[in-house]
This record gives structure tokens, sequence and C-alpha cells, in this order.
């Protein structure tokens, strides 16, 4: 008898009903409006490589040992030097690296004996050209600069 | 001309590659006599990358981050898998607090595995509130993973010997939140669907895998459970410290679509069991085994499998003493239960292929690999 008139009044719908309304309060709300509202992602975030230099002097913290160049599995960081005569050490020339094959899977990060290399939490890589996507020393330094909408 | 008219002519069907409710891009070529399916024809392989042959150009360190990319739905799962083939391999157990942690993500993994499921699933059959809901929830857990690792969905949460992170501040209470959160959610889930008379029309009865034929075709997973077989890798052949915790198996009775989902709900709360008994029990200690830098494994092979959230998830690696596996193999368990498609689909109407389709939870990465 119970079942048939909770099929007759569907009692089993409105209780769907209800939870769907329960949902449409505000507090709820949980869509980001993300090129006004950015995301605060987390610290351990593995986004855009960063090429650390020394802030007091400027140098560049890489020891151009080529570690982890050859930790990548997709063999994309090309790191370049020149042997100082001097110190009796290598000096970094050039250091490309190419994110549009990057699977961002931090090896590269951990391989690094002297945490010059780090994968930051700049998330905005796109670019209008597959060029650009390749990064050199100045840009590893600097960062992307992603364009920033205000609403 | 008018004989061949009123005959019935079995029409062919191609759905997908790009149909939305293949899950990916599977091609399922339907022969329809009618509304009735007469036979099925799977075509695999759009998503082919060749990862078994990648990983014999890689060394074993470096294979890591590829197998997130088989099922990516759930890559802890399959980081899982693969260190504790290497692991085997080189005969390394890792440090007790790595297991816990392992399977604290794992956990959380197969629970955001099948919260994408059921959302995807539920809108196949026409329920489009349940996948807002269940994203919504599998966002916390991959908020977990992020902070824990740095990255949302291609984690490579693990290393071979233990864990590349230690545990952030307040994983742990993350961790209990979101338990703590869940448990009414799944209840809502359950509101809206399990006695909903669309969601029973349509999933009771359709389907029907028993467990002979579970068995002939090495079906695995959710999908066994629900015809009544209690196995389960977990308790079977326990990893990874399974054995110390307590939680059961949930098994269906009438093997159909109806029943694979019930189970698989029972499967999110009884990892969530797990999941509280683990946090509760990390120990203190280092999370990384003695593992040396260049990996030279014996001349040997090794075969691990897991329970993945998708059914038996297996590593078989050969090595031949290089610094690279000689040959890697996968056991994916969406391949070898997408066999049993045909068999399901014989007899049933157009509208539960989809049905059927979204009730086996297959990925196409880790069909195609
Ligand atoms: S993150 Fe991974 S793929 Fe990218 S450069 Fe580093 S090691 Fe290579
Ligand atoms: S591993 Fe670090 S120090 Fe060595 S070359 Fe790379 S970035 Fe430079």
């Amino acid at each position: 008898m119970i079942p048939l008139l909770k099929k007759i009044f569907l009692v089993d719908l409105f209780q769907g009903l209800w939870v769907t309304f329960r949902n449409q309060h505000p507090k709820h709300i949980y869509t980001e409006q993300y090129p006004i509202q950015r995301p605060k992602v987390a610290e351990r975030y593995r986004g855009a490589p960063r090429l650390n230099i020394n802030p007091d002097n400027g140098e560049t913290l890489c020891i151009s040992c080529d570690l982890c160049a050859k930790a990548c599995p997709e063999n994309l960081i090309v790191v370049t030097s020149v042997r100082n005569e001097q110190t009796k050490r290598k000096d970094l020339t050039t250091f490309t690296y190419d994110t549009s094959r990057c699977m961002f899977c931090g090896l590269c990060e951990d391989a690094c004996p002297v945490d010059a290399l780090e994968l930051t939490q700049d998330f905005e890589l796109a670019s209008y050209t597959r060029e650009g996507l390749i990064w050199d020393r100045q840009m590893l330094e600097e960062g992307p600069k992603p364009t920033q909408y205000k609403a | 001309m008018a004989q061949t008219f009123l005959d019935s002519n079995e029409l062919v069907l191609n759905m997908g590659p790009q149909h939305p409710s293949t899950h990916g891009v599977l091609r399922v070529i339907l022969k329809l006599d009618g509304e009735r399916v007469n036979g099925t024809e799977c075509v695999v392989g759009y998503l082919h990358r060749g990862v078994e042959k990648i990983a014999e150009n890689r060394t074993y360190q470096m294979f890591a981050p590829y197998v997130d990319r088989m099922d990516y739905v759930a890559s802890i799962s399959n980081g899982l898998g693969y260190v504790l083939a290497v692991e085997k391999l080189i005969n390394v157990e890792t440090t007790p607090r790595a297991q816990v942690v392992r399977v604290i993500l794992t956990e959380l993994n197969r629970i955001a595995s099948h919260l994408l499921w059921l959302g995807t699933h539920a809108l196949d059959v026409g329920a489009i509130t349940p996948l807002f809901y269940t994203l919504r929830e599998r966002e916390e857990i991959l908020k977990i993973f992020e902070n824990y690792c740095g990255a949302r969905l291609t984690t490579h949460a693990f290393r071979i010997g233990g864990l590349q992170y230690e545990l952030y501040e307040g994983f742990e209470r993350e961790v209990i939140a979101f338990c703590d959160w869940f448990m009414p959610k799944v209840a809502e889930y359950e509101e809206l669907l399990t006695n909903n008379r669309i969601w029973r029309d349509r999933l009771v009865g359709v389907g029907i895998l028993n467990a002979a034929d579970c068995k002939r075709y090495g079906v695995t997973g959710p999908v066994l459970r629900a015809a009544g077989v209690k196995w389960d890798i977990r308790k079977a052949l326990p990893y990874s410290g399974y054995e110390k915790y307590e939680f059961d198996i949930p098994v269906g009775t009438n093997a159909d679509t109806y029943d694979r989902y019930l189970v698989r709900m029972e499967e999110m709360r009884q990892s969530i069991r797990i999941v509280r008994q683990a946090v509760g029990a990390i120990p203190e200690g280092p999370i990384m085994a003695k593992v040396p830098k260049v990996l030279k494994p014996p001349v040997g092979e090794a075969y691990v499998s897991i329970e993945a959230p998708k059914g038996e998830l297996g590593y078989f690696i050969v090595s031949d003493g290089s610094i690279n596996p000689y040959r890697l193999r996968v056991r994916p368990p969406s391949l070898i239960n997408l066999q049993a498609l045909d068999q399901m689909v014989k007899g049933a109407l157009v509208a539960d292929v989809v049905a059927i389709i979204g009730t086996l939870d297959i990925v196409l990465g880790e069909i195609d690999r």
C-alpha cells in the first residue's frame, strides 16, 4: 500500500527535486569567474618554469651541471656553457626550455642540485605561436607576463 | 521489390568516435534490427600513443609520469601500480610512512574516479544534475592532490622507492574535513538517483553479465563484484599494506547496470572508511627508501596487479639489466572489461547502449595506451 501511494504522489521525484532546490542557495555557488577572479593555486603547483637568479647580484644560480636536461624524459632542456678559466667553473650561456613538449612532471626540478630550476605557480602559458612556447634564458628568468583583465 | 522492402534489413550504425557518450574516442559499430541491437564491434586505437614502446626508451624513473596518462581519471592508481612493479623488480620495500600516504591518495583517487563515472553515467542516462554535484566534490579531492604534489590530474605523486614530497601542513585536517563533508553528499546522490523511477527503469535488468561470463572474459572490478563475486585485489593479494585496514567488499546480486551503480556507491563509502583509518595512523619516519640514483634492476621480470577503480590493473616489466625496461606491458582493466560489451549489448535497445558503455566505466586513454 505505502509503495503504491509513494508512486502515486511521486515521493521519490520530490525527494530528488528537494536536493536540487537545496543546492540553489547562493552559498553553494562554486563557479569561478576566471579571468576576473583568479584562482590561487597551491604552493607546490607545477606550472611555468623559472630559472632563479641570485637576488643580491643578479647572477644566475645555475651551475650548468646539465642534470635537469638528463633527467627530463622529453629531452626538452638544452643547457650550454663555457668554461671560465679564472674560476675554473662553467658559466651558463644559454638555457632553452621547450614548454610545448613539457608535461610538468617535475623531474627536472627534483634533479637540480642548487634549486636553480623551479616550476612556479604561474599557469598561463599560452602563446600565439609555436616559437613563443620555447623559452630562452631571459624568459625563464623573468617569467611569463600574461595580460591581466580587470572587470 | 516488395519482398526485399519487407525483409528486415540489418542496419549498420556507426557510433563514435566523436560521440559524447562513448567517453572518449571509442567507435562502436552497431548492427541494428529496428530498435534492437544484434551485435557490436568496437574499433579502438584512436588514442594510441605507444606508451609501452615509450617505456623501452626511458629509464625507470623517467617513465613514471607517462603512466598517469593512461587512465588519467585515476592517475594515482596507475602510478602506484607502476612503482610497486618496479619496487618488486629491484626488491625494495618502501617505508611504512610512504605506504600509508600512498593508500590515502589512492583511495581518494578511487573516489574521484567513481565520482566522474557517476556524473557522466547519469548524464548519459539523462540526469544532468548529478554531474554538477559530483564534479564539485571531485574538485575538493583534486585540490588535495594539488596541495600535495602540485598537479591535479597527471599527478606523478609517487616515486620508485617512496614519495618525492613530504606531507604539507594540514594534510590530515584537510582529508578528514573532506571525509566529513563528503559522506552526506553520497546520501544526496542516492536521494537523487537510487529510487528515482526513471533511473531505475533505465538501469534495472539492463546489460546483464553474470559471474560465469565475467570470468570467461576476465572482467574485473565493480562489474565483476556486481555479479556477486567477492574479488578485490586489495583483499585477495594485499599490496601497500591494505591488509591493515578494515573494509568490506560490496557485491551485487543481479549483475545488472543498477547493481553496478550500487556497488560503486558503496565502494566510495568504503574508501572513505579506509582513508579515515589511514589518516589516523600515519607513522613518522622517512618517505623514501634507499634506491640508487641510476636504477639497474637485475635481469628478471615482475608482475604486480592492483585494484584500480576500474578493475585489476597490472604492470609487467621485463628487465635485461640495463637502465631501460626491456619490455613493459600493462594490463588495462578498461580494455578487458570492454570485451564484454558485445555480450551485454546483444538484444538490448539502442538507447541502452550508452547506459551499458557508461556502466563499464572505460577510459580510452587506458584502452588505447
Ligand atoms: S617538467 Fe618534466 S617534462 Fe618538463 S622539462 Fe621538467 S622533466 Fe622535462
Ligand atoms: S640542474 Fe639546475 S644547476 Fe644544473 S643545469 Fe639544470 S638548472 Fe642549472
